[in-house]
């Protein structure tokens, strides 16, 4: 995966908040999400929750949250 | 072997007449040790009737989400609360994405569009779309925008749009436990202004929404009398937020045995692997079902999750020796 225009984000990945279901990572019980992730783009932005604007193509797909850029993977 | 099998050995890969909707159920009732023999006899029956071709397709959407639709297992229904935002594809990125999908070796490319039915705006969006895929790539293109007036019919013939998509998702019994916003039958005028047009139908569904045995044999007979060029064969997915969020997907030998059905309902239309696959049947679902009476399949992602890298579909069928239907065999 890689990012762009995320100036306040090196590592988005490594946000407080689960990028599938918009939970706390913190509070745990998110095995399921990550398995899922493996066929699924990220919903929520894991800085801050937003949730994504997010476009499937064929090959790849974007993720952008208003306030922290665009994801791509 | 057990009695439908002989009897679909007959009438199916002698004669080329599909099983009726009591044939079908046979089938789908079939206990696991039969499985194999069935899933082999469906392969039979797409050599006979359709060859070893495989046809490969990409699919791409050009709206995304806050449909006003409540189609209970699609996370881009704007009835639910779902995480799917509203998104729309700008004309370059679907360019790109056609490009990509030809690179496959793929002859169709189909728009889709999460909504009732097309506005103005869409179909601007749509037009020059076409014509901009048309100036850069080469590939029959097919769309699916939902309910469709006879006028659209008509501007979407014009375009030269191939082939055109609509789900009918389920049997006509079960459809008002999964769709209220519309009928099935709005579905099927739909089609039948399609195929009235000269574009080729493509009306398939989704395995796994809650209808019975009885219902999905009701559904393939269904399709039957339809007698679409192709058959998109999904397994739900179960999408967060989504009234069947939560149900479990298809059994795997359920998913195959519903494969072996179908083929044996249609035995001359391109039965496509479609969404859910992966996560019903895994890596070696997809071969079983190649090898079970499968012709096509959608290569890449879906419209809103992922799907298996296409270099690895594209690798099983060169192990399996089954060529990729050419671009000129399609015209």
């Amino acid at each position: 995966m890689e990012t762009e225009t995320t100036p306040t984000t090196a590592d988005p990945v490594a946000g407080s908040w689960c990028d599938r279901c918009g939970g706390a990572l913190a509070e745990g019980g998110h095995e399921a999400c990550v398995a899922a992730r493996r066929l699924e783009p990220p919903r929520f932005c894991p800085v801050c929750r937003r949730r994504m604007r997010v476009q499937v193509l064929p090959s790849g797909w974007t993720a952008t949250c208003v306030a922290h850029g665009t994801t791509r993977g | 072997m057990s009695d439908i099998l002989d009897r679909a050995r007959s009438q199916v890969l002698d004669g080329g007449v599909g099983l009726d909707e009591a044939g079908v159920l046979d089938v789908l009732r079939l206990p696991d040790e039969q499985l194999p023999a069935a899933l082999q006899l469906a392969h039979e029956v797409r050599m006979r009737w359709c060859g070893p071709e495989v046809e490969v397709e990409g699919i791409v959407s050009l709206k995304t989400g806050g449909c006003p639709e409540d189609c209970h297992f699609c996370s881009q229904s704007g009835v639910f609360a779902s995480p799917v935002r509203s998104v729309w594809l700008d004309i370059p990125s679907l360019v790109e994405a056609a490009r990509q999908t030809a690179k496959t070796g793929a002859t169709e490319f189909c728009i889709v569009a999460a909504v009732r039915g097309p506005d103005e705006r869409l179909m601007r969006q749509l037009r020059e779309g076409v014509a901009a895929i048309r100036a850069e790539v080469d590939i029959n293109i097919a769309a699916s925008l939902g309910i469709l007036t006879q006028a659209q019919v008509d501007e979407l013939v014009e375009l030269g749009i191939h082939r055109y998509n609509h789900n009918l998702e389920t049997c006509r019994s079960y459809f008002p436990n999964v769709v209220t916003t519309h009928t099935w039958e709005e579905r099927w005028e739909t089609l039948r202004m399609v195929r009235a047009s000269g574009m080729e139908v493509c009306c398939g569904g989704i395995i796994g929404l809650g209808e019975t045995l009885e219902q999905r044999a009701e559904f393939a007979a269904q399709l039957a009398e339809l007698d679409p060029h192709e058959v998109p064969l999904n397994f739900l997915n179960p999408r967060p937020g989504t009234p069947l969020g939560d149900r479990a997907p298809v059994a795997p030998r359920d998913a195959l045995r519903a494969i072996a059905a179908f083929r044996l309902a249609m035995p001359r239309t391109i039965l496509r692997y479609a969404g859910g696959r992966e996560i019903t049947l895994g890596d070696l679902g997809t071969r079983d079902g190649l090898l079970g009476g499968i012709n096509a399949v959608i290569v890449g992602n879906y419209l809103t999750t992922l799907g298996r890298p296409a270099s690895e579909d594209l690798a099983l069928l060169e192990e399996l020796k089954m060529p990729i239907k050419a671009l000129s065999a399609t015209l």
